[in-house]
Order: structure tokens, then sequence, then C-alpha cells
């Protein structure tokens, strides 16, 4: 069954937006609940307000249901990609959810709870849950993006509301500073690649990435060029810039320097939030881009893009050495963790060098890197849960927890917490047989099929660098006592991040037999097919970027 | 059969993990005496002597297996050679003993020691039956875990660093150690379309490679493999480790753990890339001679006496990797007859040394000495064990070291005693001052700290719960690893006959791949045959 909301429109001419409309069933429905969710916050019964996040959450399980049935694609490069991102992006912004309750309006309620009537402008819970929701719109539009405007937008929808996520996820001031920090680097970052974007349809004559159908887009357009004898000065331009702006969003060099600055300011909810959403929607739209130059790098007949391959490969093995190395350096959790996600953006570049391959599970590198995004989203979220599980005393206030000195024997006083950190820790090492260790292990494979044995010892070497930092965040809940300060860490007022880090803990462990379903659905989703476009004069139908049809 | 064996080691654990803190030791030394008997079980299931013909019909036995991602072709598939067969046995005789050998020693957070090391053997026996690539790995680096818990929590003064530098040396080499193997995989899967990690198929597969493509995978596997042995120049992380970790720890680190990095060189190395193995023998065995020389005199300068039996480590297993690369099956017997030796050998030196730490606190050479005349029958396992160590004739270390020289010497000697190979007299001999160099300082450190006058560190009263001489649990612990050396090392048939056609197999397999790509001559006898085939 297709949701076909043309016919539920009862449009009988296909416009080209109600047409597009067929796919946005998921974000139509986490739209409603944005709205939804916005009113709920004002309301003056507490009941009502609480209910935001109730709200958000059946939102995001709604929107996975219906884009489970939600139609495919056709003119994209990946039709099957829509459903199963989207289901990806909402499986984890359901714990995204469990995860940021109780982050806002503590002291709002806290006073009201002494007497203080409700005061509707002073409430942030409702604008809080629905930036959430507009950013996860944001990328499940950037999923459904198949135009550079369209792209854009929702890159953008997808970065505007964190930005003010971050400066009101806390009282502090550092928070602000990270808002506005993040928004100016961001701001430069969208300039850079909408620059990019501009120049691809300055070299194209068109915004389409792959056409629709009946008119080519870019990737069409580029391979005549590239038929013709090699991609224009000003496509690669383009493209370059596209790429360098977009790294901003998965805070790779030499986009990253917001990053430990921006984690650390935020709540850890918020941080957990920034590690996963933005990066998410840069890498899908590094696959769509990057889709359209094709993946046939090193193969000698019409692959120009070597100076692609040779920056994106640069970019990859700067990004996890930078990452790790610094993480070393750190003394706050949030910083090494913050450095800990730049490297995991160098590891899911790997993926997208080793492309699609011949279609093969093990050898497609799209499969590999959207698979490791989901055990990313995973694991990540179970290490910043466990700082924003717990509070300490600072000069009266109630902070979340920040040194490697909170976590010390966590395992012995809580142990639901400390064996969080511990597990979750040990998958982002990639200690076998935790998830983090399969994705790697298929990126490994991906690259190894691509022929890109040195970044492959890049990744390994950076893997076992990591092994520093994350034997310390192993450690001190494990193998340290508990200190009398350890001991009078207060648990935070929303249980549910207690649930949302232990969920993510399990299926560190419980996701690991399913790994070979998983990669088979990424690896379904993510191989290309051809598309033809009708024969006009100027194009060619893209053939398969693997090139075994040739 | 061998899955029980995996899963009652982690049963055990959990079960130690969720009980009471008093009752960990007990249930430790259940789970390990019940591992034992189903070893005994298995060992009586395997047909340990089998003729060329049975062999090639079923080198694997006890095999198992069923699919655990599909999709990969990864699967739960176990069995073992003989080979592996008796390291499973030296993992499960030793494990009591580690228990046994840590009640006095280990007072505190009992319950999360016991759980650990019951939960190690799990891993040990998962690599050495493993017959699935990815399996292997995953048991290869999970031993980790509980080893750097062990050494970090209730090793000695700078345990933490030690630890670290365990976990990392180790981890780095498994990485890239993993490229390599995934790398055949991915020669596999190219060769046939389907992805499979089954050790027998790649195994195959990768006998196709290129020589230079064997040459890097080799390359890769040994980075990784040689820190596990550990093989010079990637030794360092050894002495710390061991003189940091517990006694028991320390017992099976040097009993089992680094055998996986050996048994991973046969396995692997051997199995996958004999070509490139032929090419590069030579140079394997100048690194193997290198450590066996080199560390052989820094054990000499020692003072601290579990430094100076960590170091007698990286010695002695350089022996072992020596003579796998003698490529004959002298050779090969020598090296996994060793490894057996080895474990028994030096774990009972680390339990003797954890003995004597836990009455004196020390280990250092210069603050004791002489204490043959208090601690007699501590004194007489010592010079025991010191013997069997050196290779005193009629001990069990004897026959494995002999067993590794003849090896080198034939491999590639001129001659009617030579065999294809391509090391030779010189090596042999190098490698032989290597025993000498053993009985020097194996003999001084006997004759430092068993004989001579009585030294004891200053101030030292008898204050542990523990009589001045073995108590009767020490005395059974060191008395079973006794036993075995001797019987060893009368009869050391008893391995040997069950090794015989497995490793004449695999050494006709390094020979020929040598001599088909013209690194190593064909034995003369074939020669001459061949000659008069083309004269007619």
């Amino acid at each position: 069954m297709s949701l076909d909301l043309v016919t539920m429109l009862g449009a009988d001419a296909p416009n080209v937006m109600v047409e597009k409309l067929r796919f946005l069933g998921p974000e139509i429905v986490l739209f409603l609940a944005t709205c939804a969710v916005m009113v709920l916050g004002l309301s003056p019964q507490r009941a009502l307000r609480q209910a935001c996040a109730l709200v958000a959450g059946g939102g995001l399980l709604l929107s996975a249901v219906v884009a489970q049935v939600s139609p495919v694609m056709e003119t994209s490069l990946f039709p099957q990609f829509l459903p199963y991102a989207k289901t990806l992006i909402a499986a984890v912004g359901v714990l995204m959810v469990l995860l940021v309750t109780g982050t806002i309006d503590r002291d709002f309620e806290a006073e009201i709870d002494r007497g203080r009537p409700f005061d509707a402008i002073r409430s942030n819970r409702g604008e809080f849950y629905a930036f959430l929701l507009f950013s996860l719109t944001g990328l499940m539009l950037v999923v459904t993006a198949d135009d550079l405007v369209w792209l854009f937008l929702a890159l953008e929808l997808t970065s505007l509301p964190t930005y003010v996520m971050v400066s009101i996820s806390t009282k502090r001031a550092r928070s602000q500073e990270a808002g506005v920090k993040y928004f100016f680097l961001g701001a430069l970052g969208a300039a850079v690649f909408l620059y990019g974007f501009a120049m691809l349809y300055g070299a194209t004559g068109t915004t389409m990435i792959w056409g629709d159908g009946t008119e080519p887009g870019i990737a069409q357009a580029l391979q005549v060029q590239m038929a013709a004898g090699g991609l224009s000065p000003i496509a690669m331009l383009g493209i370059v810039l596209s790429i360098l702006g977009i790294c901003f969003k998965i805070a790779a060099v030499p986009m990253h320097f917001y990053t430990p600055d921006v984690y650390e300011g935020a709540a850890s909810p918020v941080s957990a939030f920034l590690a996963f959403v933005p990066k998410a929607a840069g890498i899908i739209a590094l696959i769509y881009l990057l889709s359209t130059v094709g993946w046939q790098w090193g193969a000698g007949e019409g692959s120009l893009p070597d100076p692609v391959r040779v920056l994106l490969w640069t970019i990859a093995a700067l990004t996890m050495t930078v990452g790790n190395v610094l993480a070393i350096l750190q003394t706050s959790v949030k910083r090494v963790l913050a450095y800990s996600s730049i490297a995991h953006s160098g590891y899911m570049l790997v993926g997208l060098i080793a492309g699609p391959g011949d279609g093969g599970l093990t050898s497609n590198g799209l499969a590999a890197s959207m698979f490791y995004l989901l055990c990313y989203g995973f694991m990540n979220l179970g290490t910043f849960a466990v700082l924003a599980c717990l509070e300490r005393d600072e000069n009266g206030e109630r902070v979340e927890l920040e040194t490697f000195d909170d976590l010390r024997g966590l395992c012995a006083t809580r142990p639901w917490v400390g064996w969080t950190m511990v597990l979750c820790s040990a998958s982002l090492l990639g200690v076998p047989p935790l998830l983090g260790f399969v994705g790697k292990l298929f990126l490994f494979t991906s690259a190894i099929s691509a022929g890109e044995i040195a970044l492959v010892i890049v990744l390994g070497v950076n893997s076992a660098v990591a092994a520093f930092y994350y034997l310390r965040l192993i450690g001190a809940p494990m193998l340290e006592s508990p200190t009398d300060h350890t001991r009078s860490l207060q648990p935070a007022e929303s249980p549910w991040r207690v649930v949302a880090g232990v969920l993510s803990a399990a299926s560190v462990i419980v996701l690991v037999p399913f790994s070979g379903v998983l990669i088979r659905v990424s690896s379904e989703a993510t191989s290309p097919v051809e598309i033809t476009v009708e024969a006009t004069a100027s194009a060619a139908p893209i053939e398969r970027p693997d090139g075994i049809d040739r | 059969m061998l899955l029980a064996l995996i899963m009652v080691p982690i049963v055990g654990a959990l079960l130690i993990a969720l009980g009471s803190e008093k009752g960990a030791k007990g249930r430790a030394m259940l789970t390990s005496m019940v591992s034992l008997a189903v070893t005994g079980v298995a060992s009586m299931q395997f047909d340990w002597i089998q003729d060329a013909a049975a062999h090639a019909a079923e080198p694997i036995q006890l095999a198992m297996s069923f699919p655990v991602i599909a999709e990969l072709g990864v699967s739960m598939s176990l069995g073992v050679d003989q080979v592996a067969m008796w390291l499973i046995v030296l993992t499960a005789v030793l494990q009591p003993l580690c228990v046994a050998g840590s009640y006095s020693a280990i007072t505190s957070r009992v319950r999360t020691y016991y759980a650990w090391l019951t939960v190690l053997p799990a891993a040990m026996v998962g690599v050495f039956a493993a017959r699935d690539l990815l399996l292997f790995y995953v048991f290869f680096e999970f031993t980790l875990v509980p080893m750097y818990v062990l050494i970090a929590l209730f090793g000695s003064t700078n345990r933490k660093a030690a630890a670290t530098k365990f976990f990392l040396y180790t981890f780095t080499g498994s990485i890239i150690a993993l490229a390599g193997l995934v790398y055949v995989a991915w020669f596999q899967s190219r060769l046939t379309g389907d992805w499979t990690f089954d050790i027998g198929l790649l195994a195959q597969a990768a006998q196709v490679m290129s020589p230079q493509e064997q040459a890097l995978v080799m390359l890769a596997m040994l980075i990784g493999f040689a820190v596990k042995v550990p093989l010079f120049p990637v030794h360092t992380w050894l002495p710390l480790a061991h003189t940091e970790a517990p006694t028991a720890g320390s017992v099976v680190l040097a009993g089992v753990l680094l055998k996986l990095g050996t048994y991973a060189i046969y396995r692997f190395v051997l199995g996958f890339v004999p070509g490139a193995v032929v090419e590069y023998a030579a140079a394997i065995a100048v690194l193997a001679i290198i450590g066996i020389v080199y560390a052989g005199l820094i054990c000499w300068v020692q003072r601290d006496v579990k430094k100076l039996v960590a170091y007698s480590s990286v010695s002695h297993l350089g022996f072992c990797v020596l003579g796998m690369v003698a490529l004959n099956s002298t050779g090969l017997a020598g090296s996994v007859l060793y490894m057996i030796n080895h474990g028994l050998s030096t774990g009972a030196l680390f339990f003797l040394i954890g003995f004597m730490y836990e009455r004196y606190h020390t280990r250092s050479m210069q603050e004791v000495g002489g204490l043959g005349s208090k601690m007699p029958i501590w004194a007489f396992f010592m010079g025991f064990f010191a013997m069997a160590s050196v290779g005193l004739p009629g001990l069990n270390g004897f026959v494995s070291e002999f067993l590794c020289l003849i090896g080198t010497f034939q491999s590639g000697a001129p001659g009617v005693g030579g065999t294809p190979g391509t090391l030779g007299p010189w090596f042999a001999l190098v490698a032989g001052t290597g025993m000498v160099i053993a009985a020097i300082y194996l003999l001084f450190m006997v004759g430092k700290i068993v004989f001579g006058p009585l030294i004891e560190p200053p101030g030292h009263t008898h204050d542990a719960p523990l009589p001045v001489d073995l108590c009767g649990r020490e005395i059974l612990i060191l008395g079973v690893l006794a036993v075995l050396c001797v019987f060893l090392g009368v009869y050391p048939n008893a391995m040997l006959d069950t090794l015989a056609v497995p490793l004449e197999a695999v050494s006709e397999m390094l020979q020929s791949a040598g001599i088909e790509r013209g690194l190593i001559e064909a034995p003369a006898v074939a020669e001459v045959v061949e000659v008069s085939g083309g004269a007619s």
C-alpha cells in the first residue's frame, strides 16, 4: 500500500509540487506534531505542557510508520532510500526525545510550584520540542531532496532550530556563547555550500539533482561533461565548495573548530542531538551531491573527479586524526565526546569514498556509512545520556556531569548508568563483538573492496589511537573506586534519560545479531539504479556509478 | 562440545558476578573444574592419532556450525585440529590452578576478579576452536578485555599504565591484522562471488593471491600477531604487563595468551600465505633470533625476578616462531610442543614468584636471597622449574627446544638430512646461544634467591596468613605442573605422535608452495627422479 496524497487531495492534473507531496508523508506528520507541541507548550495546565514530549515521541513513531508505507521515489538515484533513511531518523529521534526530557524550563516549573502564576511568555517548553521536531523534519526533507534549492532549504531547516536549542538548553552564559558561535560559523558553512550550489547551477543550468524523468538533472549534465573530456572548472569548484560547506554539518576538518566549544556549552542532551542530526543531514547531502559525479574514481575512464577523491580522502584522514589526537588531550568528557564525534565523521567519510561498489552487501560503502551512522546514533546517545542522567552540585546549582572524576566508580554506585557508559564507549572504540565493531567492519570491507587500502590503514591506526581516550571513559566508571563526590551525585529529574541511555546500551548488544539484516536493508536503500531520461539532445542516461553495466 | 567449552565459563562468570562476594572463589573453582571435565570428554571424542588418509578426510574434528549473520557468510563455526586441541587442553588444565593460586592473593573485589578470570578461558578456547575468521577475531580481541581489567584492577603499583600499554599495543596490532584478514576475505569474494569467512575456504583462496599480495597480507597479519607473541621489536609491552599483573594474570598471560599469537601465526600466516612465509622465512627467523638472544641478555641484567621471567618468555617464544619458519615437520612439532611446555614451566615460575611475593612483598633479587634455608619446598620447585625452563634433558623444555633447533638446522641444509627451507646451520648456531644464555640467567636467578646466605627485606616479619613455606594448596598447584613437566620430558611422544600427521601435511604444503615459486629447491631424491624422467 502506498500513501497517495495526490489522490487524497483530489488533484486530477499532477502538478509538480503536489506530485512531490506524495513523498512527504512523514514530514507532514512531524510538522503536525510540531504545531501541536507548540500550542501544548503554552498550556496553563502542567499535565498538558508535559504532554509535549509524549506528542513529539508519538509523532516520530507515527512518521516512522508513515515512512514505511510511503512510495519510493522513482526519479531518485536511490529510490529505496527514502523509507529507509526516514525510519532510521525517526527511530533515533524517539530516543532523542526521551533524552531531552526535563532539559527545559526547570526553574520556571519550580517557580510555579512555589505559587507563581503561569506566564505563557516565559514558557520555553513548546518551542524547544517544536524546534527539535523542526530539525528532524528538516533532516527528513534532506532525505527527500532531489533539487539543490530544496536541499539547501532542508539543510538549513535542520540547522536553524539547533542554534536556538543550544542557546536555551541551559541558563548558563556559556550556552548563549555556544549558540552564537554555532550560529555564525553555521552561517559561514551555509554560505560556502550555497555558493557551491550556485556554481553547480551555473555549470549545468539546472537545480535538479538527477532530473525528473523528463528533464536531465545535474548528474546527467555532469556525466555529459565528463564524457566530453572532463568537468568544467566551475562545476569542479561547485562540488568542492559544496563538500567543504557540508563539512561544517558533519563537523569534519577544516570546518570542525566549533564542535568542542558548542558541545561543551550546550546541555548534554542537546549535544547528543547536535552530534547526530546535523551529521546525518550532512552525510546524506554528501551522498546525493557526490552521486552526481559518480563513484568511479580511480577506475580510469571518464573518472575525472580524481581531485574530488583526493579532497575527500584528505578530509577523511585529517578528520579522523585530528579528532582522535585532540580528544586524547581533553579533560572534559564532553569535549572528548565532541572530538570523538569529529573522528567518527571521518570514519563515515571512508564509506562515501568507497562508494556503492558492485552492489554486494559488503562492498557497498554508502550502506556501510549509513549503517555506521545508525550505530553512532545509538552509541553516542548512550554516552551523552550518562552525562545527562546524573547531576552534581556546583555552588548550589545542580549541573550535569562533565569531568572524568564525575564518572569514577559509577558501575558500583549506579550500575545502570555506569554500565551504559562502559558499553557505549567500548562500542565507540570498536571492541568486538559490540555494534561499533560491526559498523567498522563494514567500513573496512567496503573500503578494501574499493581498493582504498591506505585509507583502511589510516582508519585502523586511528581506531587504535582512539583507544587512549575511550579506555579512560571505560576505566573511570568500571575500574576506579567511587569517591565521596560520585556518591553525592543526584539523579536528574527526568527518569526517561536513564531509559534512553539503557536502551542505547542495549541496542549496542542486541542489534549485533541483526546487523546482517540491517546492512541488507541499508544496502538495498543505497544501491543506485539506472535513471533514464527521455532522450533529449543534451542528455545521456546516467549510468550506474560503479560502471558494472558497461 | 566445543560450544559447551565456551559457554560454561561465560555462564560461570555470570553466576559469579551475580552471586555473593564470599562464594565467588568456590564458584570459580567449580566452573573451572566443569570446564576441565568437559575438555576431558571432548578429548575422548577427539581422534588424537589419525593416519594420513583419515587426516586428509577430516582435518577438523568436533566441527559444528550455524549461521550468525547469514548475509555476510559469518557463522558460529567451531572445530579443532590436534594443535588447537592441545592448546585447549592446556587452557583447561591451567585454569583451576590459576583460580587456586589466587585464593590468598586476592582479598578485595573478589567477585569482579573471579568473574573476569573465569570468562577469560571462554575467549581463549574460542580463539583456538574458531573456524570462522570473524569469530576468531572477535574472540582474539575479546581476550583483551578481561586481561585489561585484571591488570588494571588487581595489578601492582604501575598497573594502570601497564594495562593501557598492553591494550593499546595489542589492539593496534590486531586492527592491522584485521585489515589483512578482511583483504583475504574480499579476495575470496572476488574469486567466487560470495562472501564467506570460513577459514578453510579462505585458506584455499588466499594461496591464489599474487606473491606481492601475499607478502602484504603476511606483513599485516604478522604486525598483529607478532605483538601478541611477542616478537622483537614489538615485545616491549610484555615485561610491563607481566610484572604488573596479578599472579594468576601473569600465568594466563604467559601460559595461554601469548600462544594466541603463535597459534594465529600457525593457523593464518602459515595456512593462508605459505608462499610468502617461505619467501620471508629467513627475515622472520632473524627477528626471532634477535628476540632470543637480545631478550636473553636483558634477562641476565634483571634484578626484578618477575621481569626476568617475563623477558625469558620473549626469548622462549622466539624459539617457537623459529621452529615454525623452519618449514619442516621437526621444527613445527618442536614449536607446537614449545607452546605447551612454555605454558607449563613459565606458568609455574610465575606461580612461584607470586607465592614469594605474597610472603615478602618484593620481587627484587637484592632484597631477598637464600630462601632455600627458610622455604625448602619452595626452593625445590624453584630449582625444578628453572631447570625445566632452561631445557635440562629429561624435562619438557629440552625436547621442544631441541626439536626447534634441529628443525632450523635441517631447514635448507645441504646433504642428506636437509629439508627444503631457507634457514640452516648458522641460524641454529646463533639461536643455540640463546639456550646457553637461558642457562646463565636462570641459574643466576636461582643461585641468588635460593642459595647463599638468607637475605630478607629489612624489617620483614612474617605476617601473611600463610605458612612460612608453601601450604598444601600451593604444593598441589606446583605438583600438578611438575608431574606434567616430567611426563612430557620423558615421554614427549605422547604429544609428538598425535602431531606427526597434521604437521607433516602443513610442512608439505609450505615446502610445495616454496618449491612452486622456485624459492627453495626440492629434496635431492625428488630431483633425481625428475632428471631421469626428463631424459627418457
